[in-house]
């Protein structure tokens, strides 16, 4: 029987193989120098005495401390609304569902300026009355439909679901209803009654950054639970516990690793949030800065190495934050045993 | 015979393409049933059914004389041990033992006490207050089986729970389970694709088969996972007669 030839110790370097191989080093190291070079030239035009002076500059300590406090408070909120989002995507089938998946995706497509300026409208021109009538009416829409639908089956847990939905849709219309002979923008609501006005203001900073970041949130946090076998939440169902327990005590420690990755990925993207913030909360030197908002500013003024020692701290920033994301994110939940 | 604790009787299921129709299955107090069949004609469906995880769109489960069909699973009085184990990784074995009697808010030197009779019983004693990491497969298997029986289930329900393991731990923790079984005094079902293994264990061999297509339909056996199927278990086995464990 003829013997089979040895295979080699180094496969990568037998012939056949080295033009491909060398064409994908290529194109790793072409894009790779891209991005160096990108630091590089940042580096390169500051010193390090620019750039202390820079960071002893009060208005940018400002914008470091409200980068850092936005930044948190979006990442909070992010994982906040993106845990239950992402819970109900990974285990639920009910009708809608493809549309609302693409509905949470559009905040990453649409342009960040488009973001900045539809919250502007928002809470400037539009009444709180006429919000809740819109919203009421889609949601009340959208229950109609999924009933129809459901009924013939009635394939658990739709009903609940919608269910759920038709009464936030009614209560939405009624609050329609009782307000609609107030003028009253959203902006005055939120300012005047609950203390919280958001139009230039450091809290317009965070719902500025809000939709991309929670985005991006909800798209690992769907991921993390599609990983977790859904036979955890079965046994548990069987010892006693209910949904609301089989999650809070099984899936959510599971998913320990993945909240962290979601909440440091949103704290990333809150970082380099520009557009939504100069459009919607301004960019006010030493009230409603941050650091993404710092760039620009000394790029007005014509401080070209100010602009690239922030820049330089961003980068810094961006790099701990990935380096943070793999970590969390490297092992994956357990899928079983 | 013993009376039957657990009847179904003429249950339907749909799940997205996969349908179950019209199935029948008595199980007389203290029986081991193996359930057989090929790769997807829907036995862990119907053990999950069975367990409350999917809802019946006709027919009944009757369990110990109660209708279990719209019970939750938690209140069934079902203990199960699924394919791949699902041992909660954040807590110790002797956590995971509690964690049923803990849920359902037995006092706790009822618990305890329990804890450590499974444990004394299943050869874990010395591993109550370790993580899941480090267990062995068969260990892990043990306390899978201590957490299902901690509640004192009316029926177990073990769905592949030797998959994976060699031969020689297969052998050992088949001869745990069935004298698990035994000592609890508890119904059970087993699903399972070895025949050695149904004689070893079960009293007596369900067979599940995949419905003959009807005329003009196509073949579905070529492709079962999407295919429709019926199961056929009522009257008398078409299985071996295997004897009793």
């Amino acid at each position: 029987m003829p013997s089979s030839p040895p295979a080699p110790s180094h496969p990568w370097r037998t012939r056949p193989e080295l033009p491909f191989l060398l064409f994908l080093a290529a194109v790793l190291l072409g894009y790779l120098g891209l991005l160096v070079a990108l630091v590089a030239a940042n580096i390169l035009t500051v010193s390090p005495a620019q750039a202390l002076e820079v960071l002893r500059n009060p208005d940018i300590i400002h914008s470091i401390r409200l980068t850092f406090f936005t930044c948190t408070a979006t990442a909070a909120l992010s994982v906040l609304i993106a845990t239950p989002i992402g819970y109900l995507l990974s285990r639920f089938r009910f009708p809608g569902r493809m549309l609302i998946d693409t509905l949470l995706d559009i905040p990453i497509l649409l342009p960040p300026l488009v973001i900045g300026l539809s919250l502007l409208i928002l809470f400037n021109r539009i009444t709180p009355s006429s919000c809740c009538l819109v919203l009421g009416g889609t949601l009340a829409l959208a229950t109609l439909v999924g009933w129809l639908a459901v009924l013939p089956r009635s394939a658990p847990p739709a009903p609940a679901i919608l269910t759920t939905l038709g009464l936030v849709s009614l209560t939405l219309l009624a609050t329609a209803w009782f307000t609609r002979h107030s003028t009253a923008s959203l902006e005055t609501l939120a300012g005047d009654r609950f203390g919280l006005p958001m139009t230039f203001q450091p809290l317009g900073i965070v719902l500025a950054q809000l939709p991309v970041a929670a985005a991006f949130a909800i798209r690992t946090l769907r991921t993390t639970f599609d990983q977790i076998s859904p036979r955890y939440e079965a046994v548990a169902l069987t010892l006693g516990c209910n949904r609301g327990q089989a999650f809070t005590r099984v899936v959510l420690p599971l998913a320990g690793r993945g909240v962290l990755a979601a909440g440091t990925l949103a704290w990333a993207r809150a970082l380099g949030e520009f557009g939504p913030v100069l459009v919607f909360a301004g960019a006010t030197r030493g009230r409603t800065e941050v650091l993404a908002t710092s760039v620009f500013l000394e790029i007005n003024i014509g401080n070209l190495p100010g602009a690239a020692a922030i820049s330089l701290m961003m980068i810094l920033l961006a790099v701990a934050v990935l380096l943070l994301v793999r970590l969390f994110a490297g092992n994956p939940p357990p899928s079983g045993q | 015979m013993n009376p039957p604790i657990l009847e179904i009787r003429h249950l339907d299921l749909q799940l997205g393409g996969f349908r179950l129709a019209d199935f029948n299955l008595e199980v007389a107090g203290g029986e081991c049933v193996a359930l057989m069949g090929p790769s997807g004609c829907g036995k862990t469906t119907l053990l999950e059914t069975i367990c409350g995880l999917h809802r019946p769109a006709a027919g009944t489960i009757h369990l110990a004389g109660r209708d279990i069909t719209h019970l939750p699973p938690g209140t069934r009085g079902i203990g199960l041990v699924p394919q791949d184990i699902a041992l909660f990784p954040s807590l110790t074995v002797a956590e995971q033992l509690a964690f049923g009697p803990k849920l359902h808010r037995w006092p706790p030197g009822e618990t305890r006490e329990r804890v450590l009779s499974l444990a004394k019983a299943l050869d874990l004693t010395s591993l109550l207050g370790r993580g899941l990491h480090g267990l062995s497969g068969g260990e892990a298997r043990r306390v899978a089986l201590g957490r299902a029986l901690a509640l004192r289930p009316r029926l177990l329900c073990l769905d592949e729970a030797l998959s994976g393991l060699d031969e020689t731990l297969h052998g050992e923790i088949l001869a745990v389970i069935r004298d698990a079984i035994r000592r609890e005094g508890v119904t059970a079902l087993h699903v399972t694709h070895s025949s050695a293994e149904a004689a070893a264990i079960a009293d007596r061999v369900v067979r599940m088969q995949a419905r003959v297509p009807d005329a003009g339909e196509r073949d579905l056996t070529a492709n079962p996972p999407n295919g429709r199927w019926r199961h056929r278990s009522s009257g008398p086995p078409p299985g071996p007669e295997v004897g009793r464990c």
